[in-house]
C-alpha cells in the first residue's frame, strides 16, 4: 500500500469508526448500568436519523424565509448545529419511552425475555416507520457543503472532519458527566451493584431513564452525521450498523465509555483496511474473524468495570 | 412509638422468611434483633426499606407514615431511614468520598451535608485518610466504617445496620461501636440485626429473639442477657 492511500484509508477508518463509537456508547452503557442488552439501539440510530431529517429539513425551510440575517454557510451551520441538538434532544424521549413501555416492566424478568424484546422493539421501529413513511427512501439534507483539502495527496473533506470531531467531543463529554457529577456517579454505583442504589435514597428508575436518554442521545448524534456523510436513509439502516456497535461496545468492556469508543474506532480501522487489501465481499468475514480472535484472548473486553459478585439481597 | 410493625410476613418464592412478626422501635431507641443464621433477621431490615415486599395483611409504621406507601428510594429521602446492609455492600468502584456523597444523592441541605461529613470524619478519621482510595482497596475494617459513615451520611431519624460486627477485630469492633452510641445519643434511632448475640444485647436496651421467621422471646437486653433460654442458645451456655 501506497503511504498516500494508507492515510487516505486512515482518514476513511476514522470516519466509520466514528459512528461505530458512537452507538456503541450507548449500548455499552446500557449493558453497564442496567445489566441489559438493548437490541433496539440500533434502530434508535435510524430514527433518530429520520428525526434529523425532519428536524433538519424543518429549519433549512425557516432559514430560507431570511429570519435571520446570516450569511449562507453561518446558517448552515447553525442549522447543523440546531439539529443535532433538537434531534438529540428529540431522541432521547423515544429513548427513555422505550425503557418505560419495553424495560421497565421486565426489570426483574429472565435477562432473555429482556433481550427479545430489544428485538422486538427494534423490529417496530422498522416496520413502523415503513408503515408512516412508505418504502421511498429519503435523502438526508446537505448540512454541510463539501469542500475538500489535498493534505499531500490526501484528499480530507469539512464533513470528514466534523464527523470525527463531534464523535470525540461528544464521548469525552460523555466521559466527564460519568466521572464528575453526581448522576454519573449513581449510573457507576449501579453498574457495580444495583440492588443496593435505593438505598443511597436514588431511584433506580430515574437513572435508568437517564441511561438511555444519554444513549439514544448519542445514537441520534451518528444518525445525523450519517446521514451527512451518506444522505440516503431507509429503515434497516440501522440493523447492521446495530450489531456491529454491539460487538464494539463489547469489545470496550462492560460499561466502559472510553473502551466502546476504542473498540468502535478499531472496528473501524479493521473493516476500512481488510477491505483495502482483500476484496471486499471478504471484509466482515475476515473483520469478524479477528474480533472474535481478539475476544478469545480478553473476553471481557478492553476495560470492564468490574462489579459486585452478589448481585442479590 | 417512630417505627411499628404488625404481622409482617415476608416470601422468596415459596420459602416464607418471615410469618407475620410484631415489633417496634420508640425515638431514640437501641434495639436489636439477634437470631441464627438464617432466622430472617436481614429479610426485616430489606422489608423496612422496601427491597422486598411485605406480603397482604402486614402493617408498618414510621412517624405516623405507612411504610408501605413509600417506594424505596424514599425510604431514605423522605422518611430519613438509613440501612447499612449485610456484608457492607460497598461500591468497590467508587471513591471513599464518592461513596459518602452518593449517600447524600437526594439531599438538598448543602450546609448540613458538609457537618455530616465532618463528623464521619471526626467519628473515622481513617476516612478522611483515605479520601481518594477505591472502596475496593480499602481494609476490612476500614471498608466497615464506610459502611456506617455511609449510612450516617443518608441517616435522619433511623438507622437499620444488619451485622456491623461482621469481620471486625475486637478492638474496631469497640470503635465502632462506641461512634454509633455516640450517634445514638445525638439522637438517631437504631435498629440493629447481629448473630453476636453478647455484643448485640450489650449495646442495646430492648432486644427481639428471631427464630425461624417467628419472634420467640422479647424484652429487655438486660433480661435477656440472663434468660437461661437465650444463654442456652446463642451465649453459648
Ligand atoms: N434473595 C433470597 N432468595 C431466596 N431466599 C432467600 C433470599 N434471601 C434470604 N432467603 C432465605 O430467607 C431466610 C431468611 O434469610 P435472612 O433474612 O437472610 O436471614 P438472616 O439475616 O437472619 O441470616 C433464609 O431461609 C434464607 O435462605
Ligand atoms: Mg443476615
Amino acid at each position: 500500500m501506497q503511504l498516500q492511500s494508507f492515510f487516505q484509508q486512515i482518514v476513511n477508518a476514522l470516519q466509520l469508526g466514528s459512528f461505530y463509537a458512537l452507538i456503541a456508547l450507548g449500548y455499552s452503557m446500557v449493558y453497564g448500568v442496567l445489566m441489559l442488552f438493548n437490541f433496539a439501539h440500533g434502530d434508535v440510530f435510524m430514527v433518530g436519523s429520520y428525526i434529523g431529517f425532519f428536524v433538519s429539513a424543518g429549519l433549512l425551510a425557516l432559514a430560507k424565509t431570511g429570519i435571520l440575517p446570516l450569511a449562507d454557510n453561518v446558517m448552515l451551520g447553525l442549522v447543523l448545529v440546531l439539529t443535532l441538538f433538537i434531534t438529540m434532544l428529540l431522541t432521547s424521549f423515544v429513548g427513555m419511552l422505550i425503557e418505560r413501555i419495553g424495560y421497565r416492566p421486565l426489570r426483574n424478568a429472565p435477562r432473555a425475555s429482556a433481550a427479545i424484546t430489544g428485538l422486538m422493539i427494534g423490529i417496530i421501529l422498522e416496520t413502523g416507520n415503513l408503515a408512516i413513511l412508505g418504502p421511498t427512501r429519503l435523502s438526508f439534507p446537505a448540512l454541510i457543503e463539501s469542500v475538500s483539502y489535498d493534505i499531500g495527496g490526501v484528499l480530507v473533506t469539512n464533513k470528514k472532519m466534523v464527523i470525527v470531531f463531534v464523535s470525540i467531543f461528544l464521548t469525552l463529554a460523555l466521559h466527564q458527566f460519568v466521572r464528575r457529577t453526581k448522576w454519573g456517579m449513581a449510573m457507576r454505583a449501579m453498574a457495580f451493584d444495583f440492588v443496593v442504589v435505593p438505598l443511597m435514597g436514588i431511584s433506580i428508575n430515574k437513572i435508568a431513564l437517564l441511561t438511555f436518554a444519554l444513549g439514544s442521545a448519542l445514537a441520534a448524534a451518528a444518525g445525523i452525521l450519517f446521514g451527512v456523510a451518506y444522505p440516503v436513509l431507509d429503515p434497516y439502516m440501522g440493523i447492521l450498523f446495530g450489531w456491529k456497535a454491539f460487538v464494539a461496545a463489547i469489545l470496550g468492556g462492560r460499561g466502559s465509555i472510553l473502551g466502546a469508543s476504542l473498540a468502535g474506532f478499531m472496528l473501524g480501522f479493521i473493516e476500512i483496511f481488510v477491505a483495502a487489501i482483500f476484496p471486499s465481499t471478504m471484509r466482515d468475514l475476515i473483520a469478524f474473524s479477528i474480533i472474535l480472535i481478539i475476544l478469545t484472548f480478553r473476553p471481557h473486553g478492553f476495560f470492564g468495570e468490574p462489579y459486585s459478585a452478589q448481585l442479590r439481597l | 412509638m417512630l417505627l411499628s410493625a404488625e404481622n409482617l410476613a415476608v416470601s422468596y418464592g415459596n420459602i416464607k422468611a418471615l410469618h407475620g412478626i410484631n415489633f417496634e422501635v420508640d425515638e431514640g431507641e437501641i434495639v436489636c434483633i439477634i437470631g441464627a443464621n438464617g432466622a430472617g433477621k436481614s429479610t426485616t431490615l430489606w422489608a423496612i426499606s422496601r427491597l422486598v415486599d411485605a406480603e397482604e395483611g402486614t402493617s408498618m409504621t414510621f412517624a405516623g407514615k405507612n411504610l408501605l406507601d413509600f417506594p424505596p428510594e424514599k425510604v431514605v429521602s423522605e422518611l430519613g431511614i438509613s440501612h447499612a446492609p449485610e456484608g457492607r455492600r460497598l461500591f468497590d468502584n467508587l471513591t471513599v468520598k464518592e461513596n459518602l456523597h452518593l449517600a447524600t444523592f437526594a439531599r438538598k441541605d448543602g450546609p448540613e451535608i458538609k457537618r455530616d461529613l465532618d463528623r464521619v470524619f471526626s467519628i473515622f478519621p481513617r476516612l478522611e485518610e483515605r479520601i481518594s482510595q477505591k472502596a475496593g482497596t480499602l481494609s476490612g475494617g476500614e471498608q466497615q466504617m464506610l459502611a456506617v459513615g455511609r449510612a450516617l451520611m443518608s441517616a435522619r431519624r433511623m438507622m437499620l445496620l444488619d451485622e456491623p460486627s461482621m469481620g471486625l477485630a475486637p478492638l474496631l469492633m469497640k470503635d465502632v461501636f462506641d461512634a454509633l452510641r455516640d450517634i445514638n445519643k445525638e439522637g438517631t434511632t437504631i435498629l440493629l440485626v447481629e448473630q453476636n448475640a453478647r455484643m448485640a444485647l450489650n449495646f442495646s436496651q430492648r432486644g427481639y429473639v428471631l427464630e425461624s421467621g417467628s419472634i420467640v422471646l422479647e424484652g429487655n437486653s438486660s433480661d435477656l442477657l440472663v434468660d437461661p433460654e437465650v444463654k442456652k442458645a446463642y451465649l453459648g451456655g
